[in-house]
């Protein structure tokens, strides 16, 4: 999330002079106890500073970012998790399908191979496109949403335009259509796909908050005071306007996982030798109804619990950042 | 309402032909690199060059355009679209009009989605309104919970989960107890042509329960907002009902976004009829489009998924004006 968190950098510094301006000022009561180090950054904090306390409070939110952190950790390190390596480790025919013991936990695959360290290394392709795409998607949003909002007119009406266009395909049908025409299926193409789908939302819901923030009297102050309108838009548009965006790229982040692992499932995503928890569920579905339903529980649970968690995220994060909402 | 109503058509023809040409302009160039789709006709047999000539005729693949990567074939698009005015969709590599394939399928798709519809709102708007007349009671706290738990489960996850469950468990269990034969063709692992309704519930409640944790969230909130309005506070001081209250007066206004939030859906519900027609095995839209992709046959996936395309923009158009009669707010920018 480097990219994204940028935008942050002017806000959280004049977050703090907010935060230290007040000081000086006597307290209204002048005799009552100075206010502990609480009320004071409760009553001056900007809105990330309100958002982020609130969250770092809030148990649920800090569980699901428990959870995503563990994911990330598979995706990121798999040996720390798993001893059999990246590739799924050695598959032995002669154990298939065998139950959860204390030498698989997860039991084995159809091929002999180990279960659990499939689904640890089945967390990249997930991850990687997750991150990819929510990154992608954000960037080209909020850029056409801030050009779109700022600068209206005709240059507005031709990318409103253009957005309605790629928000005319349903998303799953034209990801289906496109990766089938494509010929060639892995994580980038896969990214590629999933990025020009999903940033019209974005770049909408961009657009309506650059035109809310842009009517506000701080604009025009900056306007007055002779700033130009590359230092309107990073100084005081984007760092105002992003907050929806943040929230639904959280909530992005969830959606692409399942996404991928939709995809994959149905033969358009990544193939074969790679390992990703669509196919694994894929491969597992055909066993299950043989019997051995441990194939589709566990990488089910883990697909399920990883998309909950960046929800469960993305929903707190909404709670904290739209006040109107509580 | 007439000037709003001219405004949102005038912006509908261009978004319709942009985003017509964005799938053919996807098409042209997946040729252009890729080379001829009749070649996966032949496998991997190399077929007579004339034969193979031929057949890129019938299909109207033959223009020269489709060797220049980049061209955007715009004479092609042109024909494209004067056939569809037609009604002609092409063939597929069968010979049979795409447009027949569909009518066979449509209606198989139209009662999932009728299901899915159902029981998405009746389910949704019902636990909406349990959880929104008493805010953080604890039906308001289990729904919420629930239907984050719903919204997180990829459809195609369920689908499985659930044909497994219900086709494997609960249909034997049913068929060994001498349940009556619809009981147990609902409960069926695939679609059965003897019971088009019923071997399509489990189908239909998989499609709808994506959609119905949005719904009761939405049917919440928006109930939650109009419970604190002015006039709900008048219609109680007038001393009506609580129930009078919430089911007339509230709920009414509280179902404008609910009602197009389900005008929106279909297009999630398209993709969702893809994932569940294709783990049931349902001959649909989707079926068809599930076994084009397997089987590599571009003509009938684009044509299928334009013909989606279009029925997905109408009814958003449908939905836009409906929101305008519902809401007249929305008419006056």
């Amino acid at each position: 999330m480097s990219d994204l968190s940028t935008p942050h950098g002017p806000r959280a510094s004049r977050a703090q002079t907010d935060v230290q301006s007040p000081e000086p000022k006597p307290e209204p009561g002048g005799v009552d106890l100075p206010p502990s180090e609480q009320e004071k950054k409760e009553r001056s904090a900007s809105l990330w500073a309100d958002a982020w306390r609130e969250l770092y409070r809030s148990p649920v939110f800090v569980l699901a970012a428990a959870v995503v952190l563990v994911v990330i950790s598979w995706a990121v390190f798999p040996t720390l998790w798993t001893s059999t390596g990246t590739d799924g480790g050695p598959c032995i025919l002669a154990e298939s399908r065998q139950g959860p013991s204390s030498k698989h936990i997860f039991g084995t695959t159809f091929q002999g191979c180990d279960l659990y360290s499939h689904v640890i290394n089945g967390a990249r392709p997930s991850i990687i496109i997750a991150v990819l795409v929510t990154l992608a998607t954000c960037i080209v949003g909020v850029a056409f949403g801030i050009v779109a909002g700022f600068y209206g007119g005709w240059l507005d009406t031709v990318l409103s335009r253009i957005t309605d266009v790629f928000l005319g395909l349903p998303f799953l049908l034209g990801a289906v259509v496109v990766l089938s025409l494509l010929g060639s299926q892995n994580i980038w193409t896969v990214s590629a796909v999933l990025i020009l789908l999903s940033w019209p939302p974005i770049a909408r819901i961009m657009r309506g908050s650059v035109i809310a923030v842009k009517a506000l009297d701080y604009v025009e102050a900056a306007r007055a005071l002779g700033a130009s309108n590359m230092s309107i838009i990073f100084r005081h548009i984007l760092p105002n306007s992003i907050a929806p965006v943040i929230v639904v790229g959280t909530l992005y982040l969830g959606g692409f996982v399942s996404a991928e692992a939709t995809l994959t499932f149905l033969g358009v995503g990544l193939q074969i030798p790679e390992i990703s928890w669509g196919i694994t569920i894929a491969q597992g579905q055909d066993y299950a109804i043989a019997g051995y339903p441990h194939l589709l529980i566990f990488p089910c649970a883990a697909l399920i619990i990883t998309v909950l968690a960046f929800i469960v995220m993305g929903d707190a994060m909404r709670d904290a950042l739209d006040p109107r909402g509580r | 309402m007439g000037r709003y109503v001219i405004r949102r058509l005038l912006q509908f023809i261009p978004v319709l032909l942009g985003t017509m040409f964005l799938l053919h302009y996807l098409q042209t160039l997946s040729i252009q690199i890729n080379g001829n789709p009749v070649t996966a006709l032949f496998g991997d047999r190399q077929p007579p060059p004339q034969t193979l000539a031929a057949i890129t005729r019938a299909f109207g693949l033959d223009d020269p355009c489709l060797q220049q990567t980049g061209n955007p074939c715009l004479g092609m698009f042109v024909d494209r679209m004067a056939g569809y005015a037609r009604g002609d969709f092409g063939i597929d590599f069968t010979r049979q009009p795409i447009t027949r394939l569909i009518g066979d399928a449509a209606p198989v798709t139209l009662r999932l989605t009728l299901i899915a519809v159902l029981f998405e709102s009746l389910v949704g708007i019902f636990a909406g309104v349990v959880a929104g007349i008493r805010k953080n009671g604890f039906m308001d706290n289990f729904i919420r919970i629930s239907t984050t738990l719903v919204i997180s489960v990829p459809v195609f996850v369920l689908g499985v989960l659930i044909q497994i469950g219900s086709g494997l468990y609960v249909g034997v269990w049913l068929r060994d107890n001498g349940a009556p034969e619809w009981l147990s063709a609902a409960f069926s692992v695939t679609y059965q042509v003897d019971h088009p309704w019923a071997s399509l519930f489990v189908p239909g409640v998989v499609l709808g329960a994506f959609s119905l944790g949005f719904i009761a969230r939405l049917t919440r909130t928006s109930l939650i907002e109009t419970l604190r309005a002015d006039y709900v506070r008048t219609a109680r001081a007038k001393g009506l009902s609580r129930s009078r209250v919430v089911g007339i007066h509230a709920l009414r206004n509280s179902l404008i976004p609910v009602v197009t939030y389900i005008g929106i859906d279909l297009g999630a519900l398209m993709g969702g009829a893809l994932v569940t027609e294709g783990i049931f095995n349902i001959p649909g839209i989707g079926g068809l489009v599930f076994n084009s992709v397997a089987a590599g046959e571009t003509p009938v996936i684009i044509a299928v998924v334009t013909l989606l395309t279009l029925v997905f923009l109408l009814a958003s158009l449908l939905v836009d004006m409906l929101y305008a009669v519902l809401d007249p707010r929305i008419r006056y920018e």
